[in-house]
């Protein structure tokens, strides 16, 4: 609260050019040091997804038989499993499967959602009613059991995992942009280029849409969290990516005979899983305080 | 009161509908001949016709939706293509094997996470806050299956606290009068089962709670910061009302609205989350009954699963919402 006040007596004017809503969100950003720590994390993951092939120290299905279930060693930092296979490695190579099945899965519920969210919330009446009435439906079920039927009809493969899951968040986005379309739509620039006989298509693409952007990035890096649990969970029952992927989930799933044995199977994958969740958790919630601050708690 | 409750059952029907029909669609999507799929290739063309017929495959779809929907009005959720026994008597000691654990799971969440969403906004910055909120945040992220597993590993196999699996010793075997054992045990007066049921609750009923758990912890903090704030309870405080009393009795009764819809909505999503849950410890419940269901692409017990599931998630929303008027009467629904 102090930040706000802080940031009003200390614009000099050669810095005026400088605010707007997106300089002083990441101003506010920047103060929070969790947020930061969020955004590290993930930034970190990126880097492991972008350029795991060439920092792993062995290939994905590098198999070496006399190395079974290795304890972590020097030489191999995180053990190996049953297949003699480096867990360190495949860890740093699933990370690309989970991040683009998160990135991607968000990326297609935000078009899908907000396509059907701005109709709904521009045109109203019975194409709204419809619309609305289809998300609540969906709402209706607990999402992860919702991704197990869609999978169950198309088949387990990483890409209907993908489909499925993209599915699921679809009337979480929808009803975000529906809600704020509604309340674009009666702002006084809105008004005057209808007057100005501008097309819908182009009030709807270039001014509204712009407008509901804030609320769909901290919903959608919040969703990405989400998403790479429900991948994970789906790829850990068998449904999502299959053997022998490096997918984190997969790979709990086909280490859960040695945990006795070799519990490092277990414990590495898992916690690949939920660093880089909390990590984009915690930059959600900052970016939610930083640019909406409407809904800081 | 009752309008309310009226218009609010009256506005669930379409959304039920769609429900059904979502579901009804299911094994229709299946990409190709479903019946064919169901069997595998090597099914001859007798038994893929005899399913279909069986199924009600070969009418067309609206018919087959008009006859699926009267059937589920009278309690016909279908034939278990694996056992060939109704599904409606199937699911019962599995849905009550589930409720049994996601009761155990959202009390623990309830009362661990209220309490810590209290004390934290009470002791605000202190290092009980701190921590209580890191580990919240830790705990949203965490997949549950994946603890779940490190609790078997850390409780069950290396300090043997708890049992790895199951919900009863297969040594001595409960009998079943309410499928819920904890209740049957004491009815039988068998104390030396209840507690051994109690302790196969523990491990999964915590995996299940720490999702819901953190959040309801989160909210309460958020939510009792806010009234703590206000006005009424400076009063209270300035009359020399006890702090506890304060905290437990005039903040917690204004903020508990929030803590409400997630505890609503937690234990719908505990229903789904389940799934993981029992399969990890082998937990006979509903979660387990759909996901063997899926490995013998038995569509019946899938579909009337997650129907089931579905509803009883509506149906506690809707709980929750009618006691929004309870709780706090400035809620007037016209």
């Amino acid at each position: 609260m102090t930040g706000a006040i802080n940031i009003k007596t200390e614009a000099a004017p050669s810095r005026e050019r400088a605010s707007g809503p997106w300089r002083e969100g990441w101003r506010s950003f920047k103060k929070s040091k969790i947020s930061l720590v969020g955004a590290g994390i993930v930034l970190f993951f990126i880097l492991i997804a972008m350029f795991g092939p060439m920092i792993a120290p062995e290939g994905i299905n590098e198999q070496n038989l006399t190395k079974r279930l290795l304890a972590p060693s020097s030489e191999h930092w995180f053990g190996t499993d049953d297949f003699g296979r480096d867990i360190l490695s495949r860890i740093i190579h699933g990370t690309r499967i989970s991040l683009s099945v998160g990135f991607f899965s968000v990326i297609l519920s935000v078009i899908v959602g907000s396509l059907l969210g701005i109709i709904a919330g521009y045109y109203g009446r019975w194409i709204d009613t419809i619309i609305s009435r289809i998300f609540d439906i969906l709402l209706a079920f607990p999402s992860i059991l919702l991704a197990i039927a869609v999978v169950a009809v198309l088949g387990p493969s990483l890409q209907n995992a993908l489909i499925a899951i993209a599915i699921i968040n679809v009337p979480n986005f929808g009803r975000l942009i529906r809600s704020k379309v509604l309340s674009v739509k009666e702002e006084e620039y809105i008004v005057a280029a209808k007057a100005i006989g501008m097309r819908d298509s182009r009030i709807l693409f270039s001014h509204i849409l712009p407008n509901s952007m804030t609320p769909i990035i901290v919903q959608g890096t919040l969703a990405i969290a989400t998403a790479i649990i429900e991948a994970a969970a789906l790829g850990f029952l068998g449904l999502g990516a299959q053997a022998p992927s490096p997918e984190w989930g997969k790979m709990l799933a086909d280490a859960r005979i040695y945990l006795l044995k070799a519990p490092w199977t277990m414990i590495f994958p898992g916690l690949a899983i939920m660093l880089t969740v909390l990590g984009f958790n915690l930059m959600g919630d900052g970016l939610r305080d930083a640019l909406d601050p409407k809904m800081k708690s | 009161m009752l309008h309310y409750m009226g218009r609010r059952v009256f506005q669930l029907i379409p959304v039920l509908l769609g429900m059904t029909f979502i579901v009804f669609m299911l094994i229709r999507a299946i990409p190709g001949n479903p019946a064919q799929v169901i069997l595998g290739q090597q099914a001859t063309k007798e038994a893929v016709e005899a399913l279909n017929a069986s199924l009600g495959l070969d009418q067309p779809w609206y018919t087959q939706y008009v006859s699926y929907l009267g059937g589920i009005f009278q309690g016909d959720l279908g034939i278990s293509l694996r056992t060939k026994l109704p599904v409606s008597e199937e699911i019962i000691p599995y849905l009550a094997a589930t409720a049994e654990l996601a009761l155990f799971a959202m009390i623990i969440a309830v009362v661990v996470g209220v309490n810590a969403g209290i004390i934290s906004a009470w002791f605000q910055n202190s290092w009980f806050d701190y921590v209580a909120m890191v580990v919240a945040l830790v705990g949203v992220s965490v997949p549950v299956f994946w603890l779940g597993l490190m609790e078997q590993w850390a409780f069950s196999n290396q300090l043997g606290w708890f049992p790895t699996s199951g919900r009863e010793d297969v040594r001595d075997p409960i009998t079943s009068i309410t499928h819920f054992y904890l209740l049957d045990t004491l009815i039988q007066g068998r104390f030396d089962q209840f507690i051994e049921v109690l302790k196969r609750l523990v491990l999964p009923g915590m995996a299940l709670a720490t999702i819901p758990m953190a959040i309801i912890a989160r909210i309460t903090r958020s939510s009792m910061l806010e009234v703590m704030r206000s006005d009424y309870v400076r009063t209270a405080r300035a009359k020399g009302q006890k702090m506890f009393i304060v905290v437990y009795k005039h903040a917690l009764k204004n903020a508990v609205i929030p803590v409400l819809t997630v505890i609503g909505l937690q234990t719908g999503l505990l229903l789904g989350g389940a799934i993981l849950t029992e399969t990890i410890f082998s937990w006979p419940g509903i979660g387990r009954y759909i996901y063997d269901a899926i490995g013998f692409r038995d569509y019946p017990v899938i579909q009337s699963g997650i129907l089931v599931i579905a509803f009883i998630f509506i149906m506690i929303n809707l709980i929750v919402d009618l006691l929004y008027t309870v709780i706090d009467p400035r809620i007037k629904y016209k």
